[in-house]
């Protein structure tokens, strides 16, 4: 496990479909989406709420609560296939191997243990360290993510905790066996607009320093174009737009990623209405025929209704939009 | 801590004011005391006489000074129909009664925990779903029923438990217990088991409810996704999650398991405070009615506090609050 050759992706995922099984049959909740993640790499999912960003993360860790469940492709972690693994052993892959943040730092702890019990618990879970050494682990980990005076703030319980400096807990109980990847949940949008920087940045900070990849999966466009290297932007369970963080930040080619941007209100300009996308997302059970976005695409011509776009490439990014392929058909 | 102790203390002194004002109530308002003791040949004058020894003339404040006085000496009088102090026979009755309710307790707990949170843990599975089924049946029995049925069945056809009475007991320092001998354990299987069944089956799908209440909930995920041993997560995470609400209802259940044993010691003949309690009823034996108010007003109090210590030793959010406030 040792001698991974560096180029090869920490995460890798492969036409991965997540279903969730109902009385009407199977919900598509991610329909086929690939995408890898390198070492030290971030990667940001957007989307809107149902896109499926975090299904996608829950796939990833192999906690889809039932009905869901991947019911096609493959999720590889440093080369080693994950998805088929079974209950025990992707046990011992979660904390270990792959971190994660959720998005309420007021609720992701529990609140009748102290936070240092959580993290020796999780420490001796994946690391075997006696008692002392994990507590003094813990206490490293704490002063990592800018707990002051850690010595004594680990025998504290989470209520006695603010919300910012929970998440950091959060961030630290995600750290605390070295994974090599972490899955970040929304982890800034139950904090406070002050607070979601100095987040941001510690995650950032510290992953970089370990060398450790991000899955961040936010809606906060603000917070990818601080963050993300690449960006996947996700459209009913399918990832329409994916490529480095400048192209897609400055030239977005898919009409929805393009609308995402243009809603991002600017200081400069002074109008009087903010931008928006019309209508909304369809709802999984009735998915439009072709594009599933074309009900609200500006750009909607007649093969967007019948046939689906598949993702191709273009430059560094790929496109999944008639658009472009219809261009390059017309040239 | 010791604020909060106090201040308990303090209420429970007042509950207890309370109970025996409506205790001393009951002797004056329920038939004339002298009455009850003297017969009918006994003359106009010693009666009289009769009341003033007793203190019956005194206002009614200082009457019910004294009354409290005897109270918290445990002194309860002498009771009508045994004439014998109260406070004897009730430390004679008072281990059978404690030893029925605690050992039903106990079996309500160690049985209905566990069964709670596997039916919230394996809630699709047959076998969860036959003990939803089967907690309903144990819920909506009466006791009195659940009772004869077992006296049908292992003491009837089978002959293998004994169907009255406690068996053989050994004295140690005052408290006669049956656990210590054969015929004593064995004459409790079937009481303990027909009184705690209710308790068994009420805990059972309180745990249940609390725990799928719990295992949704996000630290939960959290943990899981720590990747931490399904044991860890859902008995040590999850489960002291539901312990408040938990410990609430056993406090209070084994608070009415005591002073409500009457059914279960009448149908199993079991000597306990609750045999004694009826015929009292039935004798209007003012004193030991009033003797056992008291004796579960205090057992209550006593529960209430160590349910309210309990909390705090289970959740450290209350210990704040309770310290600060």
């Amino acid at each position: 496990m040792t001698d991974i050759p560096t180029n090869e992706p920490v995460l890798s995922v492969r036409d991965l479909h997540v279903d969730f099984s109902t009385r009407r049959g199977a919900l598509k909740a991610i329909d086929g989406i690939s995408f890898d993640i390198a070492p030290g790499e971030v990667l940001g999912v957007v989307g809107e709420s149902g896109a499926g960003k975090s299904v996608t993360g829950s796939a990833v860790v192999g906690l889809i609560e039932p009905p869901g469940h991947i019911s096609g492709g493959e999720i590889r972690l440093a080369g080693r296939r994950i998805d088929n693994l079974g209950a025990e052993e992707m046990r011992r892959v979660r904390g270990k191997e792959i971190g994660m943040i959720f998005q309420d730092p007021l609720t992701s702890l529990n609140p009748l243990y102290r936070i240092g019990d959580q993290l020796t618990e999780t420490i001796r879970t994946h690391l075997p360290l006696s008692a002392r050494a994990a507590r003094a682990r813990a206490i490293d980990l704490l002063a990592d993510v800018g707990i002051p005076a850690p010595e004594q703030r680990i025998d504290s319980y989470p209520h006695e905790f603010s919300g910012g400096m929970r998440q950091r807990v959060v961030i630290a109980l995600a750290l605390a066996a070295e994974p090599k990847l972490v899955v970040a949940d929304e982890p800034t949008t139950a904090l406070d607009v002050s607070v979601q920087a100095q987040i941001i940045a510690l995650i950032k900070k510290l992953c970089a320093e370990r060398g450790t990849a991000v899955m961040l999966v936010t809606h906060d466009m603000g917070v990818i174009a601080e963050t993300a290297d690449q960006v996947a932007v996700m459209y009913a369970g399918r990832i329409v737009e994916k490529g480095p963080v400048a192209d897609i930040i400055g030239r977005p080619m898919h009409p929805y990623a393009r609308g995402l941007m243009s809603a991002i209100p600017s200081l400069v300009s002074d109008a009087d209405r903010l931008v928006q996308i019309p209508g909304s997302m369809p709802r999984l059970a009735s998915l439009p025929d072709g594009c599933a976005f074309h009900p609200r695409c500006d750009r909607c011509f007649d093969i967007c209704t019948t046939l689906r776009p598949e993702p191709e490439p273009r430059g560094a990014r790929r496109v999944a939009c008639h658009l472009y392929t219809h261009e390059e058909m017309a040239s | 801590m010791l604020a909060f102790i106090v201040r308990r203390m303090i209420q429970a002194a007042i509950v207890l004011l309370t109970v025996a004002l409506i205790a001393f109530v009951m002797f004056r308002f329920v038939g004339d005391p002298v009455n009850q003791i003297v017969g009918i040949e006994t003359t106009a004058a010693d009666r009289a006489e009769m009341r003033e020894t007793l203190g019956l003339n005194d206002p009614v404040i200082i009457q019910f000074g004294r009354f409290v006085g005897r109270m918290a000496r445990f002194d309860f009088g002498m009771s009508y129909q045994f004439r014998q102090p109260v406070s004897e026979l009730f430390a004679e009755r008072l281990p059978a009664t404690l030893e029925l309710a605690v050992i039903s307790m106990v079996l309500a707990v160690g049985v209905g925990i566990p069964m709670g949170v596997f039916s919230a843990l394996y809630r699709d599975s047959l076998s969860a779903k036959l003990m939803q089924v089967l907690s309903l049946v144990g819920i909506s029995l009466p006791t009195f029923l659940i009772g004869i049925l077992l006296i049908y069945v292992f003491s009837v056809q089978l002959g293998w438990l004994p169907s009255y009475g406690r068996g053989e007991t050994v004295t140690i320092g005052g408290w006669s217990t049956g656990l210590l001998t054969g015929s004593g354990l064995l004459a409790l299987i079937m009481p303990s088991v027909t009184l705690g069944l209710f308790q068994m089956t009420l805990i059972m799908r309180l745990v249940r409810a609390e725990m799928m209440e719990v295992l949704r909930t996000d630290y939960i995920k959290f943990a899981h996704a720590r990747g931490l041993p399904d044991r860890v997560v859902h008995f040590g995470h999850a489960l002291k999650n539901t312990l408040v609400p938990v410990i609430t209802v056993v406090g209070l259940e084994l608070g009415s398991v005591i002073a409500f044993a009457i059914i279960t010691e009448t149908v199993f003949q079991w000597p306990g405070m609750g045999l004694l309690f009826l015929q009292a009823v039935q004798n209007a034996d003012i004193p030991i009615m009033a003797g056992y108010l008291m004796l579960i007003g205090v057992l209550f109090v006593i529960i209430n506090l160590a349910v309210d210590l309990l909390y705090a030793a289970v959740d450290p959010r209350i210990k704040t609050t309770a310290s600060a406030g």
